[in-house]
């Protein structure tokens, strides 16, 4: 690993070597060619020291947490509970206890739309945008089905920007309970500008949750100077395992929801007439953890603030540039998204040349895109589009890839036109 | 840049240039398809004659180049056919794209037989003839 520093574009160039080095699964061949992976938004490639300190978990120090009274158990709980204090750093958390480990962002959503959402009201209003994953659409469809809540949907202007002036006309009737938008597209790369939104939501007296999906993956996150109320993120695209995820939320706001599922571990006492509760956070993690994925993040966290955010986001933003110019060469290829802040997330079409067929070729010179309506179809017919192809960049991601992503697209296109 | 079997001049044709697309004057039976994973849809207008053979079929495609040529392709192959044929040429068909193998009498629509290094594009050529034996069958019910 490397030490932190800020980096400038040529410091990234020499330190690209190294940080590939990590990923063993760069050196593989696929249909005989190097692999090119341009699909870190759907799911990012893990670090050797993220697979070592899984493997490590379990080769030498594995046993259930919270309540062995053995050697193992404690130092499984000690590693366990370390990341908790790791990831309250990671987003500018407050306090370790405001950290949640759920499955993956889609339950931390689920997390908050079944527990924060038992204590709306019929009439009161969730807002989302029209740009928004499946994971933050549904659940809110859920909640409304179940309690008569009202959902809003907020446009996005025709670059793929959130528009601002819809945000505040819905929040102007004072009846929205919980503005919950992405804080980065999947689809369009967009970068919302959280801290504004959730201004304009605390004035109309809303809660706000961000998806982070996709941002955190990319920039520094801060929850306090964001403001925010919730905060979810997910540990597979932040190039640790999947099976882990977070909810952050102000310490208060969760001490109030009551809990998500029940069982061992989020009581405080059980008798058959009733139990209690534990405290927060342990009120939402009933069961089991998934405890070498929770170290298995930690590791990623660790591996991410080793780079640090200042080169990877100069290393980002340069990527993207480059990509842009690229892919802006290409004959018919259209971006889809043209948000003046974005990041590394490029959807595209190119003519009449179906995504899927884009995809199966591009996968046939070692390339892999993701092709299809990404989780977001709603956003789909407002782009007027059935699907468009994506790529999308990592850490380890070079130029010369995004060059042969061009090069690979331009002679498709003369496949098929 | 690295070709694929899959992509023969065949498929490409069919799909850009398709010769059994559009509507069918004096339809008597319509089927739709759809794969909501990718949100291909294809849509199908038939006439039977007097021995159940399809007569003419017709097919809206709106889908990726495998999936429409496919439709194109089954659209030519069933003309004239009857159900027990259809639903022999379907089997065979899944059977080529299963095992990369196509059974002797599939012709054209072996092109189809390298999908079985796609698995996951199996469904966009299968597609078009799901719709057909359901609407077939849904007629025969009638």
């Amino acid at each position: 690993m490397m030490d932190q520093t800020v980096a400038s574009p040529a410091d990234i160039a020499g330190s690209l070597r190294h940080i590939r080095a990590d990923f063993p699964i760069l050196s593989q061949k696929v249909h005989g060619k190097d692999l090119v992976f341009l699909d870190s938004a759907a799911s990012a490639q893990k670090p050797r020291q993220v697979i070592d300190a899984m493997a490590d978990t379990m080769r030498t120090q594995y046993a259930n947490i919270h309540r062995g009274l053995y050697w193992m158990s404690e130092r499984t709980t000690e590693a366990y509970e370390a990341v908790r204090d790791q990831v309250a750093a990671f987003l500018g958390a407050g306090a370790r206890e405001e950290i949640v480990f759920t499955r993956n962002s889609t339950e931390a959503i689920n997390l908050v739309a079944h527990s924060f959402g038992s204590l709306l009201k019929p009439g009161q209003v969730v807002l989302v945008s029209e740009m928004e994953h499946h994971a933050n659409l549904v659940p809110w469809q859920m909640l409304r089905d179940r309690t008569g809540i009202e959902l809003r949907v907020t446009p996005i202007t025709d670059d793929g920007a959130l528009d601002m002036d819809a945000l505040a006309r819905n929040l102007s009737d004072g009846r929205v309970a919980l503005v919950a938008i992405t804080h980065m597209s999947n689809v369009l790369g967009t970068i919302t500008d959280a801290r504004a939104i959730a201004d304009m939501a605390h004035a109309a007296g809303a809660k706000v949750l961000f998806d982070g999906s996709q941002l955190a993956v990319h920039r520094r996150v801060d929850v306090r100077a964001l403001d925010a109320d919730f905060y979810v993120v997910t540990g597979h695209k932040l190039y640790g395992p999947t099976g882990i995820g977070v909810l952050w939320a102000r310490r208060e706001i969760l001490e109030a929801m009551p809990p998500f599922l029940g069982g061992g571990d989020m009581i405080s006492t059980v008798s058959f007439e009733r139990s209690t509760w534990a405290s927060v956070p342990h009120k939402f993690e009933a069961g089991t953890p998934a405890i070498i994925e929770t170290i298995g993040l930690g590791a990623a966290l660790a591996y991410i603030e080793s780079i640090g955010f200042d080169a990877i986001g100069a290393h980002e933003e340069a990527l993207t540039a480059h990509a842009l110019k690229a892919l802006g060469n290409v004959s018919g290829l259209k971006v889809i998204g043209t948000a003046p802040d974005r990041g590394g997330v490029i959807s595209f079409t190119m003519d009449d040349v179906h995504p899927h067929d884009i995809a199966t070729l591009l996968d046939r010179n070692g390339i892999a895109v993701r092709a299809g309506h990404h989780c977001a179809e709603p956003l789909m017919r407002r782009l007027g589009v059935s699907a468009t192809a994506r790529a999308s960049f990592g850490i380890y991601t070079t130029p010369e890839e995004i060059d042969f992503l061009a090069a690979t697209l331009e002679q498709i296109r003369g496949f098929f036109v | 840049m690295a070709q694929d079997d899959l992509y023969r001049t065949v498929v490409l044709e069919r799909a850009r240039a398709p010769r059994y697309s559009g509507p069918l004057a004096g339809a008597q039976m319509r089927g739709e398809g759809s794969n909501p994973l990718c949100g291909d849809r294809v849509r199908l207008q038939a006439s039977v004659d007097a021995q159940g053979r399809v007569a003419a079929l017709r097919h809206e495609t709106r889908g990726c180049a495998i999936c429409a040529a496919s439709a194109d392709l089954m659209a030519e192959r069933v003309t004239g056919q009857d159900r027990a044929r259809i639903s022999q040429l379907h089997a065979d068909l899944a059977t080529a794209v299963e095992t990369g193998m196509a059974p002797e009498g599939l012709d054209e629509l072996s092109a189809f037989a390298p999908l079985h290094r796609h698995r996951s594009r199996i469904r966009c050529a299968m597609l078009p003839w799901s719709a057909l034996v359901e609407m077939l069958n849904d007629d025969k019910d009638r």
